[in-house]
């Protein structure tokens, strides 16, 4: 469904303001259910034991002790679950190891008893004898050949031979030719850029309640961003019919992308199918990072050749992700991003795909993205800051536009870069003064978005309220939104629609809450919900009238006679349309379902000022500002929102945030004391400027918000200690040890 | 090991429960007494998710034991509105959009509510240095201290 014509001049009433979030209430006052907080009748606490090795061999896993203490109900490991099917058994591997631990944390076992106390005891009962094996966690350590290899035969047909097995695809992307492009070059910079993985660091740990009948019927309720995918993965790895598990969405307290996947929820369900009793299981926080899913850990080599006056001539990077334990790094995505922003006619990207003995990366926000941006970002920084020039004219002079071929294919529609650097030229912050060790950086990003699989229903009650049934949890105010289009489109009051996440049972599949999909893509299917009932309405109207339903319009939430028959009756409002419903064919609704493309990229530029402490090499971070295009902001402060929590995991990459194993392979900072994410009073106010370039693509010109804020931090901040100290620091995090090493070596 | 018997006060309501010796205050909150808006994030006293007062001291409810309730006045996010009546800081970080998930939420609330019964007039530094103990993921914070600064200049110029 494409823009509405007109739609940059359509008045919105609704859409563009602030009204209050519908479950705020909940959310304020601790009623609000999330995944921890919900018991049923007669359960057991269910715990998972997990090796202490970053990799070995599981000799054997004996129970008995364990099983036979009072109190214990189920003991579970691997060889409780049939063989997997290929697309879920990386998934249930992770989940449950087969016959070897990957990494530390990883999942050997678990156990379901009456209590906590009695479950945490009896885990210690279960006797696992493992042959301990060499490992790797380094990226670029993992791809030579003699390197501990975790798994025989993964590697594709597109790497070469002599790499290590640990290598698992190599990705290609871009055109022209490198070489002739860096010909034209006055100046040519070439760097190794490396970034330690992080973690996406949401506050509630998963948690899951599970429960299965012997009929095979079975409940799920856990915090995830898509149960429609907990549901098809568990049925699948359970041997359930996918209609028979029903799962319900709780409250969920963050994902970032980190709960597009499931970790708990399988082994739960198998627990209480071994014990006929609902199963409770809630990770610790020291298991959220050892066990679920960093973002990838990389290292990346940047060539770039500059005219002296601005002109990129040639971009070439190669990059190297290393996942975790399974194939899957965002390598590919971190390869077609790399060099989106911008109009080259010689771009070239390698990406390579490499597994180490880490857990399993999941989604982190854009996903594999904000590296890659790290990387390219910086060395057009510094070929700009060689050459004398303004950062922000040398990315305009280089900028995509509408009718560019991007570096990853295709070629753009109308989007917001060159917007965004304009009004970050024009902005009072990009030419405020500047203090002793203090310096400014700018960095722009991109990211795709996406559509995906989605139903929405829209009830129209008797007394003339209106329900909408969405399949996607609500991460972020999302209930607001689409209440918001929902009233737009009937023209009723916001507080007369009322959104709920509906369980698994009651809507058709929906994809999760990824991609920055959300407004957009359920956005519009809502719109065409209304559309559908407001047409019904409009027929229901006309049959009351006598007229054909044609003549019929919808004007400010009533239906009226049009053409030839208007002003013959009086408008019927939606109420008592909805009144009458009953005696004029029945209830009223609209659906829509839909798997919609044209989700529209999406372009931001960041500009942060920071102050280089010289004694310490701690870095403050002194005014920060957001320029982004989100095409149409529904709710403009939660687009902020989106912004802001996108720029400070940024800052958290940029400065302090990173896994950092030891020699023996073991995680040495689980916990939020060791791997600080940004406290309050580590920011300033984060200042944010919202662009609206309507995606062609939505009714109401939308595009995802969610992923984009967090790909030109780590860039951003990097660019500004650079311009602060005079130090390039091309490993992140800039944490203060190594900032001061460098400073000395200056 | 026998329970123990404690008697508190929990949001002004007389409360007795049983409880083991080695369990958390936010684990009988939350598993004995149903108390489940205090939020468990982390369990080492990093992150404020379970954030509540004990005789008006702010305290992380994970790293009090409940034994040590006996005769102590606990306030939790449950107590915190008055009926239908949300606190001021509630409908602050509504109006404010100062949640995004909420989970971080009611740890905030008590907290920003302790702060501004110390100082009612905090400087946005004193805002964010109070709140540093609660980690929010979402929101950058931004909007936090904003609700925060204007509930304390609502609260100041209705006293
Ligand atoms: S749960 Fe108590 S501080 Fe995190
Ligand atoms: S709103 Fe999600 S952690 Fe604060």
């Amino acid at each position: 469904m494409a823009l509405d014509s007109k739609s940059e001049l359509r008045e919105f009433k609704i859409v563009g303001t602030r009204p209050l979030r519908p479950d705020g209430i909940d959310k304020v006052t601790g009623k609000a259910r999330f995944g921890a907080d919900i018991t049923a009748p007669g359960m057991l606490v269910g715990l998972v034991l997990r090796s202490p090795h970053a990799h070995a061999r599981i000799v054997s896993i004996d129970t008995s002790r364990a099983e036979a203490v009072p109190g214990v109900h189920a003991v579970v490991t691997r060889a409780d679950f049939a063989e997997p099917g290929e697309d879920v058994a990386d998934i249930l591997d992770n989940c449950m190891a087969g016959a070897k631990a990957l990494y530390d944390g990883h999942a050997v076992a678990a156990i379901a008893a009456s209590s906590g106390k009695i479950a945490r005891d009896a885990l210690k009962l279960i006797d696992v004898v493992y042959e301990v094996l060499p490992h790797v966690t380094d990226v670029d350590a993992a791809m030579k050949p003699g390197a501990p290899v975790l798994h025989e035969g993964r590697t594709d047909e597109t790497v070469p031979e002599g790499l290590s097995p640990n290598v698992i695809s190599r990705h290609e992307f871009g055109h022209g030719d490198i070489e002739a492009g860096l010909a034209q070059a006055d100046r040519i910079v070439e760097r190794t850029f490396q970034t330690e993985a992080t973690h996406q660091g949401y506050i509630e740990p998963h948690a899951c309640l599970a429960q299965m009948g012997p009929d095979g019927q079975a409940d799920l309720w856990c915090c995830t961003q898509g149960h429609y995918m907990a549901r098809n993965v568990c049925a699948e790895i359970l041997g359930l019919e996918q209609g028979q598990l029903r799962v319900t969405a709780s409250e969920i307290g963050g994902g970032f992308g980190g709960k597009t996947t499931v970790f708990l929820e399988p082994v739960a369900l198998m627990l209480a199918r071994k014990s006929g009793r609902p199963v409770k299981m809630v990770m610790t926080r020291s298991e959220v990072l050892r066990a679920t899913g960093p973002t990838a850990s990389s290292s990346i080599d940047v060539k770039i050749g500059m005219t002296k006056d601005g002109r990129i001539t040639a971009g070439f990077a190669e990059l190297r992700y290393q996942g975790g334990a399974y194939p899957g790094s965002p390598v590919d995505m971190g390869s077609m991003s790399a060099f989106a922003p911008y109009d080259l006619e010689h771009v070239k990207t390698i990406g390579w795909d490499v597994v180490t003995n880490r857990p399993k990366q999941a989604a982190y926000r854009a996903p594999g993205a904000p590296m890659a941006a790290f990387a390219v970002e910086s060395a057009i920084d510094e070929l700009a800051r060689g050459f004398g020039l303004d950062p922000l004219e040398v990315r305009l002079k280089n900028a995509a536009r509408e009718g560019t071929r991007a570096s990853y294919g295709p070629t753009y529609p109308a989007i917001g870069l060159e917007a965004t650097l304009r009004t970050a030229k024009d902005h009072p912050h990009w030419s405020a003064p500047l203090g002793e060790n203090q310096g400014r950086g700018v960095a722009c990003g991109f990211w795709f978005n996406f559509g995906g699989d989605t139903c929405v229903t829209l009830n129209i009650t008797p007394d003339g309220t209106v329900t909408v049934s969405e399949g996607n949890p609500d991460i972020g105010g999302s209930r607001a939104s689409m209440s918001m289009m929902a009233a737009e489109e009937l023209g009723i009051p916001y507080e007369k629609v009322r959104t709920i996440v509906a369980d698994t049972g009651s809507l058709g599949q929906n994809e999760v809450t990824d991609g920055s999909r959300v407004t957009f893509a359920v956005g519009l299917a809502t719109i065409e919900a209304a559309r559908a009932a407001i047409r019904e309405m409009c027929k229901r109207a006309a049959m009351v009238w006598g007229i054909e339903p044609e003549a019929v319009e919808w004007v400010d939430g009533a239906a009226q006679p049009a053409g030839p028959n208007a002003g013959e009756h009086p408008p019927m409002t939606l109420a008592e349309i909805a009144a009458i419903a009953s005696n004029t064919g029945g209830p009223i609704a609209g659906h829509h379902e839909a798997n919609p493309e044209g989700a529209g990229v999406s372009f931001a530029t960041h500009m942060v000022d920071t102050e280089v402490d010289p004694d310490t090499g701690a870095v403050k971070i002194l005014r920060y500002t957001v320029f982004q295009d989100a095409g149409k902001a529904i709710h403009p402060a939660y687009v902020e929102g989106q912004f802001q929590g996108g720029a400070v995991q940024g800052i958290g990459w940029a400065l302090n945030e990173e896994y950092i194993y030891g020699e023996d392979g073991v995680l040495q900072n689980a916990g939020f004391l060791d791997y600080r994410v940004p406290v309050a009073s580590d920011l300033p106010m984060i200042d944010t400027v919202i662009l609206e370039i309507p995606n062609p693509g939505h009714p109401y010109g939308v595009r995802g918000v969610g992923e984009t804020s967090i790909v030109p931090p780590l860039a951003a901040v990097a660019n500004a200690v650079s311009a602060a100290s005079g130090v390039r620091m091309t490993s992140l995090p800039i944490s203060p040890p190594k900032l001061l090493a460098a400073l000395h070596e200056r | 090991m026998s329970k123990i018997h404690v008697t508190t006060t929990i949001n002004g309501d007389p409360t007795e429960f049983l409880c083991e010796a080695d369990e958390t205050l936010l684990d009988v909150l939350r598993d004995r007494l149903g108390l489940t808006g205090s939020k468990e994030g982390c369990g080492t006293g990093d992150c404020g998710a379970c954030s509540v007062t004990v005789g008006g001291r702010l305290v992380c409810s994970c790293l009090m034991l409940g034994a040590e309730a006996e005769g102590q006045e606990i306030g939790t996010i449950e107590g915190m509105a008055e009926g239908e009546s949300l606190h001021p800081l509630q409908k602050k970080f509504i109006e404010h959009a100062a949640l995004q998930c909420g989970i971080c939420t009611p740890g905030l609330l008590v907290a920003a509510k302790s702060l501004l019964e110390h100082n009612p007039d905090p400087t946005e530094e004193e805002t964010r240095y109070w709140l540093a103990g609660n980690l929010c993921r979402c929101t950058g914070y931004d909007k936090i201290i904003r609700a925060v600064m204007d509930a304390g200049k609502d609260m100041r110029e209705a006293s």
